[in-house]
């Protein structure tokens, strides 16, 4: 009975997981496949991707060619499920103007923004767990890359990772066999490797979480579950009911062959076979309950079909409801041990938010005009991307900015669809009729554009806390966001706008506009690039930091964080990846401190 | 056509341009509370129609196709857009309950209202029934924002938008996909890396 409502859950439990997505996936998989009784309690509703993802279907068949709207923002065909910027009921309050506005994209579904994300799986460096040391801004965090080392090796092979190994400064390697091969690039990634190498810039194979080939269940279960036959049999079962990547069809759809990761078809199907884990959706948990011992008895939840309130009670909490709302959850669970919030002694739950500097640049190439007709689908774009590469000059102190960024890709002749023309319109102003037709053809697949993905120093102002007045429809209070770049992320948007420039011309290109080089206009505004984390960073000191290095929180020793809250800084890299290997580090930790019965 | 008709299309050209008259238009609630919600079923196709009621009268439809195949004319590769069906998809767009189409909605319907009017003001007959050329060069003048005169400019941006509905609908169905040699969304089991003499072709080999 895996799929459980209020009336049927078997409470207590050995531990409350508290999200669905990559940080609860990833802990309630390790700590039901290690032999501990989980409850995973998940807000949104359940949600099935063999069955319900749109493969193959085109634009004519969807509402309004499949654009976005408000019901869905990022096009009808994107997985979110009652979500997006805004969730209907469930409002957030952000400072105006636009300049310190904070958008929050949240899905509830089961699997959470797992379903519709980038699938880019970049490990931290070295560099990206010390940056206070490197160059005195923002935090270290209390562990370095080799502590997490182990777990990047366990998180790709599980969910399966395509990449190679490039020796990059500060872009580590994998042991040997934790990646897939990375899938063929395309004639535009050829080209633009060929003319950002003339410009210093290194162009390797992209890291994403998608299947081109199937895993090897043979081998990797025994790698991941040493000693533990019973989970090696569960996972090597699990490992073979996923498909390849078919070659066809954008990821952010979901993928009901199970080719790409997604919480709800990668980490659950094994954690729901071993019979340990329990999963409640359309739980809305706003409170972790506190017993007189100083401990967390549980969490109390809403359930969204009846309104009615629960409590279920365990042994330890891991909260994994994504950064903010982990956060809104400590900051709502008040207490006369905890008025400002639980686990909050420091003062700093909801601070530290930081998202990822985005800001891009689109051009066209004459020489990718009229090729040939080429499938170009590939695993969705990505096959190639461009690492931090001035790590030296940074050092030096020769760039007016302090952290990096990398580079995205996007070309390549995918599928047409309502915004097709209107992106080849300025290449041939006014026309119209027979002319249209034709330049359409002549340069649909000559684009390219280069996204930005930069690192943000975590600062005073930009923040959450609960609104004094405003409740969502559960009557649970809301968060209100305050948000503030700095020049480091300023200036660095102004570099990539500059550098992307310079590739794009190097290419005999032209520019779609011209570049923005005030950094207040060229960079993304705060959430948009949908990678906020902090809110409840780890440190090494109870009054500077929310939790310890295994995610367990200073004030109260069965309280774990195990989702990007716990970020003491915000790397380039795509933050879900570290996300699963520390879910999994502090999974690994609740199990050793259950065995001790220190829990 | 009859002065008469001449002078009525006169008087509709005057009250179609600018906004006046055309409240009624604007003053649907922007709500999106008759859209396809936030959970909708991915796996079925929709057709115009079915989920909120079209707007378009037969006489708007009729210019719209006309307007759409002044735009995508079918050549000798595919056909044109009223041929795969493009006015019911702009149809839906302009009735659709979301902000960005209501907004179309108040462009499309004045603008197609305006090109009927113009056409009538300088050729003495609504769009219909004037000549290929006479389209042409109508269109000709409101074809590009940054060149039509001041006096139309509204109306450059309504072509402008227009041609965005029109070749992004077209774009958007198997004929356009076929136009444009897209051949992909198919699955295959492994993904080829591009031809040696392609790449050599363009010195990236």
């Amino acid at each position: 009975m895996p799929f459980v409502t209020p009336e049927s859950m078997r409470g207590p439990y050995d531990v409350i997981v508290v999200g669905s997505g990559a940080g609860g996936g990833q802990a309630a998989y390790t700590l039901s496949m290690e032999g501990a009784r989980v409850l995973m309690l998940e807000a949104g509703r359940r949600y099935v991707p063999e069955s319900e993802t749109p493969m193959f279907q085109t634009p004519d068949q969807a509402p309004l060619f499949g654009e976005g709207t408000s019901d869905k923002p990022f096009g009808f065909y994107d997985a979110t499920v009652d979500g997006g910027w805004q969730v209907p009921g469930e409002p957030y309050v952000s400072d105006v103007p636009a300049a310190h506005e904070f958008r929050w994209w949240r899905a509830r579904m089961l699997g959470g923004r797992t379903n519709h994300w980038g699938r880019i799986s970049l490990r931290n460096g070295p560099y990206d767990f010390k940056p206070f040391t490197r160059d005195g801004h923002g935090f270290d965090w209390p562990i370095a890359y080799e502590d997490v080392a182990p777990y990047y090796d366990k998180v790709e092979m599980l969910i399966g990772v395509y990449g190679s190994n490039e020796g990059l400064e500060n872009t580590p390697n994998s042991p040997a066999g934790c990646l897939l091969p990375p899938p063929a690039p395309l004639v535009s990634d050829l080209m633009i490797q060929k003319h950002a190498k003339a410009l210093g810039i290194p162009t390797v194979p992209a890291h994403r979480a998608v299947l081109t080939r199937k895993l090897d269940a043979d081998s990797i279960p025994a790698r991941l579950h040493p000693g533990n036959p019973a989970a090696q049999r569960i996972l090597a079962t699990a490992m073979r009911e996923r498909g390849a990547c078919l070659w066809a069809t954008a990821c952010g759809r979901g993928c009901s062959v199970r080719a790409n990761y997604q919480s709800p078809t990668v980490h659950l199907p094994p954690a729901l076979a071993t019979g340990r884990l329990d999963v409640g959706t359309d739980a809305m948990v706003h409170e972790v309950t506190l017993g007189r011992d100083g401990k967390a008895r549980g969490v109390s939840f809403i359930d969204r079909r009846t309104g009615r309130e629960h409590s279920v009670r365990a042994r330890a909490v891991i909260l994994a409801a994504s950064a903010c709302e982990s956060a809104r959850i400590m900051l709502n669970s008040k207490s006369a041990q905890f008025p400002n919030g639980l686990a909050n002694s420091s003062g700093l739950v909801g601070r530290y938010i930081m998202d990822t500097v985005g800001s891009s640049v689109e051009g066209q190439i004459p020489k990718l005009e009229s090729l040939p007709p080429l499938n170009e689908d590939g695993a969705d774009g990505h096959a190639l991307y461009m690492p931090w590469w001035l790590y030296g000059e940074q050092k030096a102190g020769r760039l007016p900015f302090a952290r990096g960024y990398h580079i995205e890709i996007g070309s390549g002749r995918r599928l047409p669809g309502f915004g097709t023309p209107a992106s080849l319109q300025w290449l041939s102003p006014g026309a119209y009729g027979a002319r249209l037709k034709q330049d359409l053809r002549r340069y649909y697949g000559s684009l390219v554009s280069f996204d930005g993905r930069g690192e943000m120093i975590p600062n005073e102002r930009s923040y959450c806390e609960i609104d004094p007045t405003v409740k969502d429809r559960w009557g649970i209070p809301v968060l209100r966001f305050h948000w503030d770049w700095s020049d480091h992320e300023r200036l660095q948007a102004v570099h990539m706008q500059r550098t992307f420039a310079e590739v794009i011309e190097a290419m005999g290109g032209r520019l779609r506009r011209p570049i923005e080089t005030d950094g207040a206009k060229a960079i993304s505004r705060g959430g948009e690039i949908i990678h906020e984390v902090g809110g409840a960073i780890m440190g090494s000191e109870a009054r500077r930091s929310v939790t310890n290095a295994w995610g367990q929180t200073w004030d109260v020793a069965n309280l774990f964080v195990a989702d990007g809250a716990v970020f003491a800084s915000n790397a380039d890299k795509n933050p879900t990846l570290t996300i699963m290997a520390l879910a999994w580090r502090t999974a690994d930790h609740v199990l050793e401190r259950m065995r001790r019965k220190e829990l | 056509m009859d002065r008469r008709t001449t002078i009525k299309w006169l008087i509709a050209a005057r009250a179609a341009w600018p906004l006046r008259g055309l409240a009624s238009v604007a003053s649907r609630p922007a709500s999106a509370a008759d859209g396809y919600g936030t959970d909708p079923d991915l796996l079925r196709p929709y057709v115009p129609g079915e989920l909120w009621p079209l707007c378009l009268t037969a006489r708007q439809k009729e210019l719209a196709a006309l307007l759409s195949d002044v735009i995508i004319p079918a050549d000798e590769r595919s056909p044109s857009a009223s041929q795969v069906g493009v006015v019911s998809y702009i149809d839906e767009w302009v009735s659709a309950p979301y902000s960005e189409q209501q907004q179309d909605r108040v462009v499309i319907l004045q603008g197609l209202a305006w090109i009927d009017a113009e056409s009538v003001r300088v050729f003495g007959r609504p769009f219909a029934v004037i000549a290929a050329d006479e389209r042409q060069r109508l269109c000709d003048r409101i074809c590009d924002t940054t060149t039509a005169a001041p006096v139309d400019a509204d109306a450059a941006r309504f072509f402008a938008r227009y041609r965005e509905l029109t070749a992004g609908a077209f774009y958007s169905t198997a004929a356009g996909r076929r136009d444009l040699n897209y051949i992909g969304n198919v699955p295959m089991t492994s993904f080829p890396p591009p031809p040696p003499e392609l790449l050599r072709s363009l010195d990236l080999l």
